[in-house]
């Protein structure tokens, strides 16, 4: 039924459930007003496969309009619009990733596999520590918190540098590829009005906010739990990664070298961003194991705890080498660190966190689809 | 109704013409004091239902006309539901699911206890009061068939298959009063591949408007162009039930596309309009002579659905008196039609404090009624679209403040 059913994989295709699921909510349309999703529906008579990618990645998965659904079973229409989404979520994440053969991770990438990978990392800086002739236990600490005796600035910053142009790269491509999927040019990407609009969505969670009430997650009730959990996150991460960018400025602009003081910049905002990037994942991932499996797609369990878990292990293993880097344990803390840290980046364009980028390039074309006219879509 | 403009509705909608409206469409059948007090009562009804946790929002998309008139809450009736059981969760009420009243006892029009089925096992439950919701007997196809004839096998039940009209069968054996004419009931036209119950408000068709309507002899048989949605709305289930075989085929060209609410099942469709017809097992030479004598009635004029524009037929029988345009662009689109019913208007009688009234003429103290089965007592005929909503809601509200008095005494 699909506008554009070529491509159609069968009967277990979300895509496929998934237009019959919005021709019946386009005639409904009692959800409007719960989340952007449903708007952006009412602007088609039709949907082919790049608008349900779209909506798809429009949809935080709270459950809400499921709730509210006349049509959710034991109903026989059965209509899931949460768990049908996730599902071509998941879909489209495979899909834009890059390069292609990569995506084969994201059915992979459990916790299990994320913590193998964090003690392969660790193992392959011990193995470079000692190739570089240095050694992780110090018996003074000496001098005081000193990561480049362990491994020199120049070696950290090159590989980190790297995988971060990667994954840049791998982030970057994925945004094109979805962004052409919805037939949008990247010039209508750079208008002002739409990236301001979509920006605020993104900084206030906006559409975890459920216009004050809050959002049915994980069950039922309403709550603002998530949202601010997940605001401890994104801002926790955000001042992380801030702390990096002081302290790369310091180092090459002002040649001032690592260790910082605590009331330093990049010490204070590593650690605000750290303490953010405890309870933030901690709080997400207990709304996560109890959230309701009637909405969602219990196979991106496995995605988002991985996720969340290395989110809390790059904090927890940064705090403890602030909190310790003056004593005996600094190296073997460090490298734990830096190897977690590693996976953490590494695994970015292949885990839960590329939903960020989605749902914000989907929040842009909500916003620029808002100041279009709507041609035919049932609104005489 | 509203004075001034709310938050959830524009302009206003003062007393006087909301219950003109209800007096056009029920043509006069309806008791005047319990319709004004409904109406009146409207006012307070949205705040009511926001301090129960009940979320409104503006008119939907492709609602034209609705604003002013009508208030549409967030998420549809069952998350309305949600929220009274949340709320009357709150307040420590017990609930029973799967459990359903079997019979009332009820002695010189006092109630005495319920006979009540839950899960099977029968309890007798006794109380000082009761407030009967129990809903009209729309489900209950026999029934519909007493009061229609074998006509009712081919209608369609919007709503739950549960509403079996029991407690309203219960409540007329052990003596109160009855209201209404037993065919008269909130019909609409629906798809008619809809499912024989609860395929609820998706299963619409509105484009009978843009084009034109023909019945299973390819005749027209009513103005298509008469009047706005609401009224349409309200008047084409019963129209179509008053159909041969009651079904009933609209026929729209492409010029009608994306101009009215999609339906959830796509159109037939055709490049001609031998081939639509002959998809929809109509009598092909019929039909294309009624729409090519349709086309040739059609007078010049400026097409606006948004006014009762002048765009109409002249010569024909019935004329079509707004928005008519020749259909001759292809390709053709076809709805059938079936009237679905949504409830029922027979009912209990009750007084403007939602007492039920016994057929002595006395209301019964402690018995109380409200929603579809004491909406005849407003509702003789014809329909205002929410008006089952604000019966149930202000009704609801009366026959529970009066329940609790009583229970106070």
């Amino acid at each position: 039924m699909l506008a554009d059913d070529k491509l159609a994989e069968g009967a277990h295709d979300p895509l496929v459930d998934g237009e019959r699921i919005m021709r019946i909510c386009n005639a409904c349309r009692y959800c409007e007003g719960y989340c952007a999703v449903f708007p952006a529906m009412e602007r088609r008579l039709q949907f082919t496969r790049s608008d349900l990618n779209y909506l798809a990645n429009l949809c935080h998965n709270c459950g809400e309009c499921h709730y509210a659904c006349q049509y959710s079973p034991p109903h026989e229409f059965d209509v899931n619009v949460p768990k049908r989404f996730a599902e071509i979520r998941a879909q489209t994440y495979r899909r834009y990733a890059w390069p292609a053969p990569l995506a084969a991770m994201f059915t992979r990438n459990g916790l299990a596999v994320s913590l193998v990978l964090v003690v392969i990392l660790v193992l392959a800086m011990v193995a470079a520590t000692l190739v570089l002739g240095k050694s992780l236990v110090a018996a003074t600490a000496d001098p005081a918190g000193d990561f480049y005796r362990f491994m020199p600035h120049e070696v950290m910053a090159g590989v980190f540098g790297a995988v971060f142009v990667f994954v840049a790269l791998a982030l970057g491509m994925g945004f094109v590829r979805f962004w052409r999927d919805m037939g949008e040019s990247l010039a209508q990407f750079t208008r002002p009005d739409a990236l301001r609009s979509a920006l605020s969505d993104v900084l206030r969670l906006e559409y975890l906010d459920g216009k004050g009430a809050g959002c049915t997650y994980p069950g039922e009730e309403r709550s603002q739990a998530r949202r601010w959990f997940h605001h401890l996150t994104f801002y926790g991460f955000a001042l992380c990664f801030a702390a990096t960018v002081a302290g790369t400025i310091y180092h090459y602009a002002f040649g001032w070298k690592a260790p910082y003081g605590y009331l330093s910049l990049p010490v204070v905002l590593g650690t605000l961003g750290g303490i953010g990037l405890l309870i933030g994942p901690a709080g997400l991932l207990r709304l996560r194991l109890r959230s309701d499996p009637a909405t969602g797609d219990a196979g991106q369990v496995g995605m988002d705890v991985a996720f969340i878990a290395l989110l809390f292990a790059a904090s927890l293993t940064g705090l403890a080498l602030l909190a310790l880097r003056d004593t005996s344990v600094c190296g073997l803390l460090l490298v734990i660190h830096l190897g977690v840290v590693m996976a953490l980046f590494l695994t970015l364009p292949y885990g839960k966190f590329v939903h960020g980028i989605y749902r914000s390039a989907a929040l842009v074309r909500y916003a620029l689809e808002k100041t279009r006219p709507i041609a035919n879509a049932g609104l005489d | 109704m509203h004075d001034a403009p709310t938050e959830v509705l524009t302009d206003t909608y003062p007393e006087e013409e909301y219950y003109g409206d209800l007096w056009r469409v029920t043509g006069g059948q309806t008791d005047a004091g319990l319709a004004r007090l409904t109406v009146r009562s409207s006012a307070t009804c949205t705040q009511w239902m926001k301090d129960y946790g009940v979320r409104f929002q503006p008119a939907l998309g492709g609602t034209l006309h609705l604003g002013r008139t009508n208030a549409f809450f967030l998420g549809g009736g069952k998350a309305l539901i949600n929220e009274y059981y949340a709320a009357a969760q709150r307040l420590g009420i017990e609930v029973h699911y799967d459990a359903e009243v079997v019979d009332l006892a009820i002695d010189d029009g006092v109630f005495q206890h319920a006979l009540v089925s839950i899960g099977g096992e029968k309890r007798e439950i006794s109380a000082t009061a009761l407030v009967v919701a129990s809903g009209g007997f729309e489900s209950n196809l026999e029934w519909l068939k007493e009061a229609w004839g074998d006509a009712a096998d081919n209608f369609l039940i919007r709503g739950t298959p549960y509403n079996l009209g029991k407690v309203l069968k219960v409540l007329i054996e052990r003596g109160a009063d009855k209201i209404g004419d037993p065919t008269q009931c909130h019909a609409v036209a629906i798809d008619a591949r809809a499912p024989k119950f609860d395929g609820g408000i998706v299963t619409r068709v509105d484009c009978v408007s843009l084009g034109m309507v023909v019945n299973r002899d390819g005749e027209r048989f009513y103005d298509e162009g008469e009047d706005f949605w609401p009224k349409r709305y309200a008047i084409w289930g019963r129209l179509v039930a008053q159909q041969p075989d009651q079904i009933a085929y609209t026929i729209i060209d492409s010029k009608a596309v994306g101009r009215f609410m999609p339906s959830v099942f796509p159109p037939f469709r055709s490049d001609s309009i031998e081939g639509l017809a002959s998809q929809l097992n109509l009598p092909v030479e019929r039909v294309v002579a009624t729409v090519r004598a349709f086309n040739q009635a059609v007078r010049p004029g400026a097409f606006d659905h948004a006014v009762l524009d002048d765009c109409r037929t002249q010569g024909l029988s019935p004329e079509k008196t707004h928005w008519a345009r020749a259909i001759d662009a292809p390709p053709y689109y076809g709805y059938p039609l079936r009237p679905g019913i949504t409830f029922t208007y027979l009912g209990v009688k009750v007084n403007e404090k939602a007492n039920v009234i016994m057929s002595s003429g006395s209301p019964a103290k402690n018995l109380f009624a409200a929603g579809e089965i004491m909406a005849g007592n407003i509702l003789g005929q014809g329909y205002l679209a929410g008006f089952g909503m604000t019966i149930g809601t202000v009704f609801g509200r009366i026959a529970g403040r009066e329940a609790a008095v009583h229970a106070r005494r």
